[in-house]
């Protein structure tokens, strides 16, 4: 049985794709088979972020039609052989998306993977719904800005109350903070909401800070998982929260940002 | 704390106004997040119920459910109006 995990947050923008494929990457570089679905129909951009994207033959929504076999539409990433894309369709109409066909597509991925990565759309329409309705575990991804954690406060309401697991009364969803976007320095002269200012109001347990990284858009323009960047600060976050998830134990980093003496006396800025 | 940041203490911190904002807003957002999904329903009908007997106004009612640990509390509102109004208002 494979773990479902959803990437959700509400807003848009947050870093919900640049999420899925690290973290996906990251686990299936720890040897789990692992596989990613972009459940954002109509506006596919997964693929381009796992470098993919001239690959594309068959993609979701042709699954759960019926017009492709899973192994037909599932892309094998290039850098990790334990890895697999499920693209979203870019043109159909978002109906085709429905709860029967996704609960297919996932209850076949079940047998061969042991995660599979749900990102999910912005925003609380259906496609977002079902990204997290079979979802095990939930990452909420969030910035250190006042509408993101407002939207993803909302989410975890939806969490708790939209899933199949609160439908059937089971456990519910494992929820996790990744607090994306961070600016340590910015957060040490009040300009900008801190850790603690985020946790005081959403109270999730922490996988991992992602600081403010230009490593980011380098990775998504060259197409290759920003954790595999192993010298950037971005990448290496991403490689604890994978570990964090995984059970190990590993301090949080990032927090703080670097500081150099002189930087200390003159509080400097990048 | 650096040299700067004491000379940037005259500033205001608008992360904490951030924070201020959200709190209040977030408390508001979760005490309707948990409210019977009857309850706008309940709150047409019992206007309408009302209606027959006063002229009351769409606004003058209003429904409150609040949830702490120990107990649910269904709390209703109806302000009516002034009563030769209201009796003017039945007339017409």
């Amino acid at each position: 049985m494979a773990r479902i995990i959803v990437v959700t947050s509400g807003k848009g923008g947050v870093g919900k794709t640049t999420t899925s494929a690290a973290i996906a990457m990251g686990l299936a570089k720890k040897g789990h088979k692992t596989a990613v679905i972009d459940f954002d129909v109509g506006l596919r951009n997964l693929d381009l972020i796992l470098g993919c994207e001239r690959r594309v033959v068959y993609d979701f929504i042709n699954v759960i039609n019926g017009e492709a076999s899973i192994n037909q539409a599932l892309i094998r990433d290039k850098n990790c052989n334990l890895l697999y894309i499920l693209p979203a369709s870019q043109t159909r109409d978002k109906d085709a998306l429905t709860q029967e066909g996704v609960g297919k597509v996932l209850e076949e991925l079940s047998k061969e993977f042991a995660y599979i990565v749900c990102d999910s759309p912005a925003g609380i329409e259906k496609g977002a719904n079902l990204a997290l309705y079979f979802a095990d575990d939930a990452f909420v991804v969030t910035n250190p800005e006042i509408s993101s954690v407002r939207d993803s406060d909302r989410m975890l309401g939806i969490l708790s109350s939209k899933s199949r697991r609160a439908e059937r009364n089971e456990e519910p969803i494992k929820e996790y903070l990744l607090l994306t976007r961070y600016d340590s320095d910015r957060v040490r002269s009040g300009e900008m909401l801190s850790l603690d200012d985020v946790q005081e109001i959403l109270s999730l347990d922490l996988l991992g800070i992602i600081p403010e990284s230009k490593s980011v858009l380098s990775a998504s323009n060259a197409g290759i998982p920003v954790i595999l960047d192993e010298k950037s600060e971005a990448g290496q976050a991403y490689t604890d929260v994978v570990a964090r998830y995984l059970g190990e134990k590993r301090p949080h980093r990032f927090i703080d940002g670097k500081q150099g003496f002189l930087r200390r006396l003159f509080g400097g800025r990048k | 704390m650096s040299l700067l940041d004491y000379f940037r203490l005259s500033k205001p911190k608008t992360a904490s106004l951030a924070k201020e904002r959200l709190q209040i807003l977030v408390a508001h957002e979760r005490s309707h997040r948990n409210q019977p999904s009857y309850l706008p329903q309940l709150q047409r009908e019992l206007l309408e119920v009302i209606r027959k007997y006063v002229n009351v106004d769409q606004n003058a009612i209003s429904v409150n459910f609040e949830q702490d640990e120990n107990q649910e509390t269904l709390e209703l509102n109806i302000v009516l109006p002034d009563y030769q109004q209201a009796n003017k208002g039945l007339n017409n």
